[in-house]
């Protein structure tokens, strides 16, 4: 007999090897993607020429061929070939801050950064969701503080001279403050077993579905104080907040619903058959999970409520995009209106991507959250 | 879609500021806020617009200011609110401001059917056609199946449907609601005409064509464009401040009185009209409610018609306007005041 191994298996695992070498790297990437057949690597050829042109072009007019300060209403800049960034310069006052009165505009800019500071050390999510809801009360008081005044020795600014960032920023915490609670309110009542709560829930839906934000804008402040006793006068500011809280609830309560109804029934009847009351189901079982269903429709919606802000220009305020036509219109600078709507692009383009982002972040949170509990 | 929009929030504001007329004069409601709340234009350079330092300037941002120096002796207590074409005499008719001075051509229509009063125009302009010199028109008669780019609810697009009819030819309408973008389009060659008032089609030819030489200003002036201030027109004591401050600017250049020289000349001058004009002898103006030396403080604080022109429209600044129809009409202007 002779001896036979005790295994067939072999008495160690091998040393790694290395992947073949057409399976990764820069080389494999190219034969796999870009050079497969010929043809596709002609394509690759022609594209990339003229992806590297147009970088190239633009590269030339944004850097280097580009102006960044002039003096004497931008001379440098008439027989400039690239961009010119010195409109920037000469302008950012007005674009960021609109027409706050120029020596408090420290007071804006101070509300800027503590809401990307607070916004930064929210998005780490180090902290507990309470502190995180708490701190932005907090900001959102400051920031009402601080632009209007009136304590602390800082001096009165009125609501009409508001303008620019900080007042988009407002508008926005406002209205998601506002918006987020009445729409889950609104898509609850929807769904409610009492006709009277049901239909107004339905007719306040579909009415505001039905205006454009526009219209609804501008009879909150134009005309609704007709309708109202001279004695109660409410600030334009705050009328039209309202009709963004309103229309933004209007939209996002529709999203809600859709998180409500996609909940099997069986949670419910599970949480009733534990004996919960309806507002704690609703609170502890329904909600949190109908709300992570529709986390990436609701950003949707955020996101578009931080874009709206611009229409806060048929009040009269200068809002950020306003505030940059008006300074475009400068007979020196006129000619720049390229480099002036460019730069407000790229702020509304970083901030609506950062929550973009953190929408995207909440969303794989959520994931995790479920398959841990499943 | 949006101009009918424009229409019925019009007419809203009509209906409503019928019902909505308040008990309080015009001049209680300013006096109980502490300043004149004006709309203005806020995007028209010259006119009404915030420099880089967020500050108002322009000729309807100082008639306005001349208004807060005559009610308060204090050219400084003015609020702004910025408006468009749709919204400045609805934002007057409600109530939401006091005096609407946003470059508002007065019209037979505007006058008459919408509440409010045009009162004393402190410019006058008319509308202008300009083409690619390239082009080869030499006048208006020659535009048939051009396209014109035109600004929603302006006079410019009245202007355009009164030249069709006129000279019986086809224009094609390119409907763009901002004036910028109108002047992109236009220097891109989107469409074949920009139709303007005079003076903002040179200022726009000298500040944002490529190269002004290939572009010309046909030689027609089509409609006429005076634009001041106007008021709601149920309240003949406010419309009289606005209209007497408003020849107080003008007089004042008349009688030779500048912001530098006023009070000299409300020391010496004999000039019987000088001495009413600044209050030195019995100016007649007491049923306006406002204080004797109002008109001083006009002149004092914000300067004449002449220096206002200069700073914001004429030579001081880069419009650099002639003054044209704009002079005084001892200069062959339309710039005439009622004797005091």
């Amino acid at each position: 007999m002779g001896t036979l191994p005790r295994s067939f298996a072999r008495p160690a695992s091998s040393p790694p090897r290395r992947p073949p070498a057409d399976a990764r790297g820069v080389r494999a990437f190219a034969q796999a993607h870009l050079f497969q057949s010929p043809l596709a690597g002609l394509f690759t050829f022609l594209l990339g020429a003229v992806v590297i042109v147009a970088l190239w072009h633009i590269l030339r007019w944004s850097v280097v061929d580009a102006v960044w300060y002039a003096p004497d209403n931008g001379a440098a800049c008439r027989t400039a070939t690239g961009a010119c960034w010195a409109v920037i310069v000469e302008k950012y006052r007005v674009i960021l801050f609109g027409a706050y009165p120029y020596d408090q505009q420290w007071r804006g800019g101070l509300i800027v950064a503590i809401w990307l500071a607070w916004g930064a050390v929210s998005a780490t999510r180090l902290l507990g969701v309470g502190t995180r809801l708490t701190g932005w009360a907090l900001v959102f008081a400051a920031s009402i503080l601080l632009l209007g005044g009136g304590v602390a020795g800082l001096e009165r600014v009125g609501t009409d001279l508001w303008g620019g960032l900080p007042l988009t920023f407002i508008i926005f915490g406002g209205t998601i403050a506002g918006g987020l609670p009445l729409a889950i309110l609104l898509a609850i009542g929807r769904r409610s077993e009492l006709p009277v709560v049901r239909l107004l829930c339905v007719a306040t839906i579909e009415g505001v579905r039905g205006i454009p934000l526009l219209a609804l804008l501008f009879f909150a402040a134009l005309i609704l104080p007709l309708f109202l006793p001279p004695q109660l006068t409410v600030d334009k500011l705050i009328r039209a907040e309202i009709g963004m809280i309103i229309f933004f609830a209007a939209y996002a309560a529709e999203v809600v619903r859709g998180g409500l109804q996609a909940m099997p029934e069986g949670q419910d009847e599970a949480a009733k058959a534990l004996g919960l009351g309806y507002w704690l189901r609703m609170r502890k079982i329904i909600l949190p999970q109908a709300l992570a269903i529709v986390v990436p429709a609701l950003f949707n919606d955020i996101i578009r409520a931080f874009k709206n802000t611009t229409f806060f220009s048929i009040l009269g305020l200068f809002d950020v995009l306003g505030a940059t036509k008006a300074a475009l219109q400068d007979p020196n600078w006129v000619r720049y209106g390229t480099e002036g709507y460019l730069f407000v692009f790229l702020l509304y383009f970083i901030i609506c991507s950062a929550m973009s982002l953190y929408g995207g972040s909440i969303e794989r949170d959520n994931q995790r959250r479920v398959r841990r509990a499943t | 879609m949006r101009r009918h929009l424009a229409t019925g929030l019009v007419a809203l504001g009509t209906l409503a500021a019928m019902y909505g007329a308040a008990g309080a004069t015009t001049l209680e409601t300013v006096k109980k806020n502490g300043v004149v709340t004006c709309a203005v234009n806020g995007s028209r350079p010259g006119f009404s617009s915030v420099d880089s330092k967020g500050e108002w300037n322009g000729v309807d941002v100082d008639t306005c200011r001349a208004l807060a120096a005559a009610i308060f002796g204090d050219a400084t207590k003015v609020k702004f609110l910025k408006t468009n074409n749709q919204t400045r005499l609805t934002a007057l008719q409600t109530g939401e401001v006091d005096v609407t001075v946003a470059n508002t051509t007065w019209t037979r229509a505007r006058d008459t059917d919408l509440g409010v009063d045009f009162v004393a125009p402190t410019f006058y302009d008319g509308q202008g056609l300009m083409v690619p010199k390239a082009l080869g028109v030499k006048s208006a008669k020659d535009l048939d199946g051009a396209s014109v780019c035109v600004r929603p609810g302006s006079t410019s697009e009245r202007v355009v449907a009164d030249i069709q009819t006129k000279f019986n030819i086809t224009l094609k309408l390119v409907v763009i609601d901002d004036q910028k973008e109108i002047n992109t389009a236009f220097f891109g060659g989107r469409c074949d005409v920009a139709v303007q008032s005079s003076s903002g089609l040179s200022s726009t030819r000298a500040a944002v064509a490529p190269n002004p030489d290939d572009y010309v200003i046909l030689p027609e002036l089509f409609g006429k464009d005076p634009m001041g201030p106007v008021v709601r027109q149920d309240d003949a004591q406010w419309r009289d401040i606005v209209q007497w401050t408003v020849f107080t600017l003008f007089q004042a250049e008349e009688s030779g009185i500048t912001s530098t020289n006023v009070d000299e000349m409300k020391a010496i001058s004999t000039d019987p009209t000088v001495r009413r004009l600044l209050g030195v002898e019995e100016a007649g103006s007491k049923g306006l409610g406002l204080d004797p030396a109002w008109a001083y403080n006009v002149v004092k604080q914000v300067g004449n018609y002449g220096e206002v022109f200069e700073r914001n429209v004429g030579k001081g600044s880069p419009l650099k306007l002639e003054r044209g129809l704009n002079a005084q009409y001892t200069e062959g202007g339309l710039i005439y005041a009622p004797p005091l």
